[in-house]
């Protein structure tokens, strides 16, 4: 990789992390409502997978962690704030909030709250990829909670059987909410759950942008070439709590969390990096100011002086705005 | 125009809307190679392949969502779940997905998905097989909810779900897929909205859908003997219920008999007698009346199942009653 690609990579890492930070202040003001989960120490698995895929052509799909994986794929930090508001600038309209962020356009196919939710939502995309002859691929990052649901057994069963374009992520953080793994789940290496269904699987750490990166370039790659699902476990931690109401404290111990600190993959990468000689730690600060700069000056104010939805518009997108379906005229008949 | 079976009107919608689209496709639990449960899919596997009809794995709540994320990028999948009783399985996918995503996210993205099912109690299946869940997903905002009677709206309704850009669940009746009816030989487009008037009269207005509105016809046989003249309403469309339609009846014969096959605590009974009351309540000379099915899991014994069940002697009774013969 270049050693610019490297640096841009660097920066852009640094943003959704300040672009986050920003995110917790705004809640406590109460200009953001709802839930929020926040993704601070999990980004080496977002960017490190989709610097690999091709952002805005593959399709992505996620949980309510949604943020940073909608900035990746070329979403508007401006209007992803701007849903945290729920102002009708936002990325769906205000009508999703943090945990629906959909930027369809760069085929950022959404967040969804439901716990396991999107696993056959993916599938979904894949088929439909597949069914158009086209090579797109579809790439479904979620927990490793979510691995407990019924849809992850059904969809891996369903996505090696009939060998479809589906790259799993699973960012195994060590928790679901308070509940760790050892005490949720016996077989604590996830990948080895998908080798079950007979699915091609690994385990990297998920810390080192490097290494998911690799891992990364050999899942997609399997993927594209049509050998059917894959299965990439990332080995990670999230340094605050779940969501804002969870100090992530209680069920943690205080030493595992400074170890964890130790390996922000931020600053793995930026050490890396000042090593190569690609930056100074100099430019790492410059890099770090200009991203609070751009949080601050233009994406915060915008959310906050963009307008509320209009009420009139309540029931909006409930249904298409196509009656034909209502009246039964449908154009057409014939091919 | 050709008389055929309901099974058989549905399988020529799947046919000519595969054919019209390459985008269209079905899954299910054996629908493929076996060519289906109630024979909806028969013969299709054949021409159109295992890619294009699935037959899909135990799985309803993921080969459901399966079909949510396909429609999402332009495809147009069918999705059959066996039995109505097995879609709670897949209500998370059809209720927190399918009806959401559109408004979710803002208008970017539609769900054109189409899920059928029957549901209903045939004979003597026991509880499990007897659910009638129409109340939840017409209770549910971002679906559409239709129930075809008869062959021609099984057949029109499926193809107009097909290229509606919503989520459509299409409620069938497995007690109804062998009934035979007339169908147009060319191409029609059943509307997903709006009752229609299946039997004209002057002295009460029975109203159902699915399974009850056979029941009212029959009904409605039997009050001709008596002389009374009863006009009956299809529904249709569980979602929006076509208030007008009933309005019309109501101005004429100004008393109304609901018939379901569902309970009445919370069901579609409650729902329609809203209807009666908001848009109708001027039109009524009488409170409306209801027959519905008793509140409990459905028995296997046969005279208890059907004790259980409304039918047109119970319709009768309500009818007499209601105009004080
Ligand atoms: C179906 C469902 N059950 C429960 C919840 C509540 N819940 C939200 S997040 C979560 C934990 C999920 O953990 P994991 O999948 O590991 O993801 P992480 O938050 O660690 O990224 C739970 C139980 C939910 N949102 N949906």
């Amino acid at each position: 990789m270049e050693a610019a690609d490297r640096k841009r990579l660097l920066q852009e890492m640094v943003f959704a992390r300040r672009f986050e930070e920003r995110c917790a202040e705004a809640y406590h003001h109460r200009d953001i409502g709802g839930f929020l989960h926040l993704y601070p120490g999990q980004e080496a698995c977002a960017f490190g997978v989709l610097e690999k895929a091709r952002v805005g052509h593959d399709y992505v799909i996620t949980g309510y962690r949604d943020h940073v994986h909608a900035l990746k794929c070329g979403a508007d930090p401006k209007e992803v704030m701007a849903e945290l508001y729920g102002k009708e600038t936002g990325s769906s309209r205000g009508r999703g909030g943090s945990m629906h962020i959909f930027d369809v356009q760069n085929h950022f196919m959404g967040g969804y709250a439901l716990v396991g939710e999107p696993f056959p939502l993916a599938a979904g995309l894949a088929k439909g990829a597949k069914m158009k002859g086209s090579d797109q691929i579809a790439i479904c990052f979620l927990g490793d909670g979510a691995n407990n649901q019924g849809t992850f057994h059904e969809t891996l069963n369903m996505a090696q059987l009939w060998e479809l374009p589906v790259l799993f992520v699973c960012e195994n953080n060590l928790y679901a909410i308070g509940t760790s793994l050892e005490r949720s789940t016996p077989m604590h290496d996830q990948y080895k759950r998908a080798e079950a269904y007979a699915m091609e699987a690994a385990q990297v750490d998920g810390q080192d942008i490097d290494t998911v990166m690799d891992a990364a370039a050999k899942a997609v790659d399997f993927v594209r070439s049509g050998k059917g699902p894959y299965f990439l476990e990332l080995m990670t931690y999230r340094l605050r709590g779940h969501s804002m109401s969870d100090s992530g404290r209680g069920y943690r111990s205080e030493e595992e969390i400074k170890r964890w600190m130790e390996r922000d993959p931020i600053y793995l990468f930026r050490d890396r990096l000042v090593e190569e000689g690609v930056i100074t730690a100099d430019d790492f600060d410059r890099m770090d100011k200009e991203a609070r700069d751009h949080v601050d000056d233009e994406v915060i104010p915008f959310a906050e002086n963009s307008p509320e939805p209009d009420v009139k518009d309540l029931t909006k997108y409930v249904l298409s705005d196509d009656d034909s379906c209502a009246m039964g005229q449908i154009a057409g008949g014939g091919k | 125009m050709a008389e055929i079976f309901y099974w058989d009107a549905v399988r020529r919608a799947h046919d000519e809307e595969m054919d019209n689209d390459p985008l269209v496709f079905a899954m299910g639990e054996d629908i493929g190679l076996p060519g289906g449960t109630y024979k909806a899919t028969q013969g299709l596997f054949d021409k159109y392949g295992e890619e294009r009809v699935m037959d899909t794995p135990i799985s309803e709540n993921s080969y459901t969502g399966i079909g949510v994320g396909a429609s999402m990028i332009g495809c147009r999948p069918i999705v059959e779940i066996m039995s109505v009783n097995f879609a709670l399985l897949a209500t998370d996918q059809i209720i927190n997905a399918a009806a959401k995503i559109r408004y979710m996210s803002g208008g970017q993205v539609g769900c054109p998905l189409v899920v059928r099912s029957p549901g209903g109690v045939a004979h003597q299946l026991g509880a499990q097989h007897s659910g009638r869940l129409e109340k939840l997903f017409a209770g549910t905002s971002g679906l559409r909810v239709v129930t075809p009677a008869f062959p021609v709206d099984a057949y029109g309704m499926l193809k107009t779900a097909v290229r509606c850009d919503d989520p459509v669940v299409i409620l069938e009746h497995e007690a109804i897929y062998n009934l035979k009816g007339e169908v147009p030989d060319e191409e029609y487009f059943a509307p997903l909205e709006g009752a229609r008037v299946v039997r004209e009269g002057t002295d009460v207005t029975l109203v159902g859908y699915l399974m009850s509105t056979h029941w009212n016809l029959a009904a409605a046989d039997k009050l001709a003997e008596q002389g009374i003249s009863a006009e009956v309403i299809d529904l249709r469309s569980l979602k929006p219920i076509d208030g007008a339609t009933l309005r019309a009846s109501l101005a004429k014969t100004h008393k109304a008999v609901i018939c379901t096959e569902d309970e009445a605590p919370v069901g579609m009974s409650a729902e329609i007698m809203a209807v009666l009351n908001e848009e109708c309540f001027f039109e009524l000379d009488a409170p409306p009346v209801r027959v519905t099915a008793e509140d409990v899991p459905m028995p296997y014994n046969h005279e208890l199942e059907k004790a259980a069940l409304p039918d047109a002697d119970k319709i009768v009774t309500a009818t007499q009653k209601l105009l004080g013969h």
